[in-house]
């Protein structure tokens, strides 16, 4: 197995981390690598989106040509994991929470909407104990300035959900081979949610 | 293919422990503060209530203030004095802004009491880009850092560039909810600020020169003495602690990850897209471009190309194409920093405490 994980910014190495922890627990085989440009896309069997700012990453994937390559393999099949700024990257329509529409470049792949920093600034960074569809006991979320997947529609559903009080927010979401957390499952020491994903690709 | 810069170049950002585990050890050093504390034993340093674990959904917890600087890694934080030059910033990928009342580069030749920005203009950028806007408070100023936190600033940096109130120390950052990252010149400066709380280390260089030779000098310094750190055994170790002024535990730590614990960039006189592939190369998480930028005659290409470079580093035909984005007679024109006097240099305030 080879898994990319988008390399230019945010949460990559913990990332790298956490999948060679995951495919070890799991005893498959497998190698994975930083992606930065167009040839390293090349022979993967899944592309984790890191969190980090999407803006910058958009900005430099279009640079670097990866970003039109990567959104023609994603839609082709080729299985992607977002985390945070990651499932906005993978989402198919983005607006922030304060200035409204971003038009920042997306890959636009799964079919949910996507608030960015829905929960507010870094102040509002919390945890929180969740339910998440697959998992049979609770997984821990932690949020930092984090989006809210706020609907999907068929083939995508949501598959966690956040009770913030005011109101109950999608927080994960699946689509086929594609999972998007608007969370942090890579500071957690937890493999669950890595481990999901890459049992769904070895299929 | 780049020449390696160190044997500790490959364990610089492939951590061989996880986040997780660098986030126990800061919650069982709390711990032990509160502990000490309730046994009635002096602990200089630690949160004044022990950050609770269980509480959902718990604001402010230490994984989420070590967490948020994880984010700006391989970034290009940009200073800004206004909303124009936040929204170039953005629209170039920067990962963040830092709001100042005045560049580094005009600090230096307005002279007088250099302060925290306006908290309106702090605002206005807030409301007007989706990326995290950071601001500076003067060293050991607890209110300019109240004020931020109580704003929504998204992180704080005690700084040297502006005009330190407290010589003696900095703020007890562990008082706060908000993440802080400091200045440091040495290994002990940065464990000595960790201690006190921070989330993130940056090297202090000389700002406002657009001469990246002193940050240089602080990366080597910093790197080099992890590297010396890992070759020593335990009684060395402590002894090292000793002189550095921070617990053993820090110290052990810090030698077995071959980094500091916490996310750590490089900041101080970076003017070209080479500067900030040079300090990445040398080590560094991420870069802070002060006036570099809005200093030079072509703010906007340079910032696209700085984060190009920043990002890229590994990849020198990426950092040729950055490169060939700005213009030399456009740098800011920087200003040497053997000709500066002795009082005029900024890295060395707060380097006391």
């Amino acid at each position: 197995m080879r898994i990319g994980v988008l390399g230019y910014q945010g949460g990559v190495y913990e990332h790298v981390y956490m999948l060679r922890r995951a495919l070890e627990e799991l005893g498959y085989t497998g190698e994975v690598i930083v992606v930065k440009k167009p040839g390293q896309l090349e022979g993967l069997d899944g592309i984790v989106i890191p969190g980090g700012e999407s803006t910058t990453m958009g900005v430099l994937a279009r640079r670097t040509g990866v970003l039109e390559r990567l959104r023609d393999s994603i839609r082709g099949g080729l299985p992607a994991m977002g985390t945070c700024a990651g499932a906005i990257m993978l989402a198919e329509r983005v607006r922030d929470r304060v200035v409204g529409e971003t038009g920042q470049p997306v890959i636009g792949a799964m079919r949910i909407e996507v608030v960015r920093n829905y929960f507010g600034r870094q102040r509002d960074s919390f945890e929180a104990d969740l339910e998440v569809e697959g998992l049979d006991s609770p997984f821990r979320g932690v949020f930092i300035r984090s989006p809210a997947i706020l609907s999907a529609e068929p083939p995508a559903r949501i598959t966690a959900w956040l009770d913030t009080g005011q109101a109950k927010v999608g927080v994960a979401a699946v689509q086929g081979p594609h999972i998007a957390t608007a969370f942090h499952p890579e500071l957690t020491g937890d493999t669950r949610i890595h481990r999901m994903w890459l049992r769904v690709i070895k299929k | 293919m780049l020449p390696r810069y160190s044997p500790l170049s490959s364990s610089v950002r492939l951590y061989e422990v996880g986040f997780h585990e660098i986030v126990d050890f800061f919650y069982r050093l709390a711990e032990a503060a509160d502990r000490l504390r309730e046994e009635g034993l002096w602990m200089a340093y630690g949160p004044e209530v022990l950050p609770e674990r269980l509480e959902v959904p718990e604001r402010g917890t230490l994984r989420v203030k070590y967490g948020f600087p994880v984010y700006q890694k391989g970034g290009v934080v940009m200073d800004v004095t206004n909303v124009e030059q936040a929204q170039i910033a953005e629209e170039a990928g920067a990962t963040a802004v830092m709001v100042l009342d005045k560049l580094p580069y005009d600090v230096r030749r307005s002279g007088g009491v250099a302060r925290m920005a306006d908290v309106r203009v702090i605002e206005e950028v807030m409301n007007s880009i989706t990326i995290p806007v950071m601001a500076k408070v003067r060293i050991g100023h607890y209110y300019e850092a109240l004020i931020l936190e109580e704003i929504g600033v998204d992180m704080i940096d005690e700084s040297e560039v502006l005009t330190p109130v407290d010589e003696k120390h900095h703020i007890n950052k562990w008082l706060f909810k908000v993440p802080f990252v400091n200045g440091a010149r040495s290994l002990g400066e940065a464990l000595r600020r960790i201690v006190e709380g921070a989330s993130m280390i940056r090297t202090k260089g000389e700002a406002g020169t657009g001469n990246v030779a002193e940050a240089v000098r602080h990366m080597k310094l910093i790197m080099g003495e992890i590297w010396q750190l890992r070759g020593l055994p335990a009684e060395e170790r402590l002894r090292r602690a000793r002189e550095l002024g921070v617990p053993v535990e820090l110290v052990d730590l810090t030698a077995r990850l071959g980094r500091l614990p916490v996310v750590n960039f490089a900041a101080g006189g970076i003017a070209t897209p080479a500067d900030a592939a040079l300090m990445m190369w040398l080590g560094a998480d991420g870069v802070f471009v002060g006036s570099g930028i809005f200093k030079s005659g072509d703010p906007r290409e340079r910032a696209e190309a700085i984060v190009l470079a920043t990002s890229m580093w590994d990849d020198p035909e990426s950092v040729a194409e950055a490169q060939r984005m700005v213009s030399e007679q456009k740098s800011m024109m920087g200003l040497d920093i053997r000709r500066l006097k002795p009082e005029e240099l900024l890295q060395v305030r707060g380097a006391e405490a």
